[in-house]
């Protein structure tokens, strides 16, 4: 991986770990689509109590973080943390795991050679 | 468009959890093919970005709001197949950890939010380049077509499910109407923020998005300076 892509990956994990600090918590908390549809078509009566409401992070707060908005901002940021670390380790197993019959055998699929076929036409 | 738990009869949920299941083998498989130095990180980047996305809920029409679904926003980055899978992360992060989305719909929720806007999408966003000139602003303009499409796409999807298995029984039209009307409205916010994206992405690095291979210079990648080549 070039320099650049590297820092590509930071600076685009950067401006993900912002939104999630700085705009989340002045989100919109009016129901979404889904939920105002159930409302209004009364298949709101069924919902149950979800699996994992007494998570320390249910609802996108931080339990015992008290004010509203910093608990959304913290949750975001752990999220969007935990999401790329998670994401991040799960696309390179699946790279070590993957059977090579698709990559040239030097390694050359990571990008410094000719162009490979993963797009459009 | 989480589905909790209980929208669903358990046949639904069941039946949907099976076809996410197969759908997710064949990503995993498709997308391990695909994968390589640069395509690896991008992936983890784009999930955790859209997990910050879903959680900006904008304003559609009075005391209702929407947010990113995100699939096609993933498709055009990654692909459909890693797409796929980076929504798929990002609901199972929400369902086991911030109590968003039903465990046992989690299967609906991959197929709604993952699948069907990843898949449909990315088709949308084909047919939309072949209609539009080789450039970047038009790499930009189709992912915006087809975020705008694939929302109520989705939601038409959960519509002809409800009528199969919802937990109540209800006239599809009125549900179907309902969530396709507030929908079209959510896809419009869906377009905006993945134009966004799409563009801020293709402007400085074009050569890692994968719905504008075709754009890449051949051996830009051996720019000893690491500058992105102007697409346009």
């Amino acid at each position: 991986m070039r320099t650049n892509t590297k820092l590509f990956i930071v600076a685009g994990l950067l401006v993900g770990l912002a939104l999630a600090l700085f705009l989340s918590p002045f989100a919109s908390s009016k129901p979404d689509g889904l939920e105002k549809v159930a409302t209004d078509e009364g298949f709101d009566g069924t919902v149950g109590d979800h699996d994992t409401a007494d998570s320390p992070l249910a609802d996108y707060g931080v339990e015992g973080v008290d004010n509203e908005k910093l608990g959304t901002a913290l949750a975001g940021l752990i999220g969007v943390l935990l999401t790329f670390g998670i994401g991040l380790g799960l696309f390179a197993g699946m790279r070590v795991l993957a059977p090579r019959s698709n990559s040239p055998p030097d390694g050359r699929a990571s990008g410094s050679g000719p162009r490979q076929h993963t797009g459009v036409r | 468009m989480h589905v909790p738990d209980g929208f669903f009869n358990a046949g639904t949920s069941v039946g949907a959890g099976v076809v996410s299941a197969g759908t997710v083998a064949v990503c995993l498989k498709k997308a391990s093919a695909e994968l390589n130095d640069r395509l690896a990180p991008l992936a983890g980047l784009t999930a955790a970005f859209i997990f910050a996305l879903q959680m900006l809920n904008f304003p559609v029409a009075s005391g209702t709001s929407g947010h990113l679904l995100g699939g096609t926003l993933a498709a055009v980055l990654v692909g459909p197949w890693a797409g796929t899978l980076c929504v798929a992360l990002v609901l199972l992060v929400q369902g086991m950890l911030f109590a968003d989305g039903g465990l046992t719909a989690y299967g609906l929720n991959v197929l709604l939010i993952a699948i069907i806007p990843a898949f449909v999408g990315y088709a949308l966003f084909r047919a939309a380049r072949r209609l539009l000139p080789a450039t970047s602003g038009a790499v930009v303009s189709a992912s915006a077509i087809a975020a705008l499409i694939s929302v109520p796409v989705a939601a038409a999807v959960f519509s002809i499910l409800y009528g199969i298995g919802g937990a109540v029984d209800l006239s599809f039209g009125a549900v179907l109407g309902a969530m396709v009307g507030v929908h079209a409205l959510v896809g419009i916010g869906e377009a905006i923020i993945t134009a966004a994206v799409v563009s801020a992405v293709v402007s400085v690095r074009p050569d890692l998005v994968y719905g504008a291979a075709d754009l890449r210079r051949p051996y830009a990648d051996l720019n000893p300076s690491g500058t992105a080549p102007a697409a346009s």
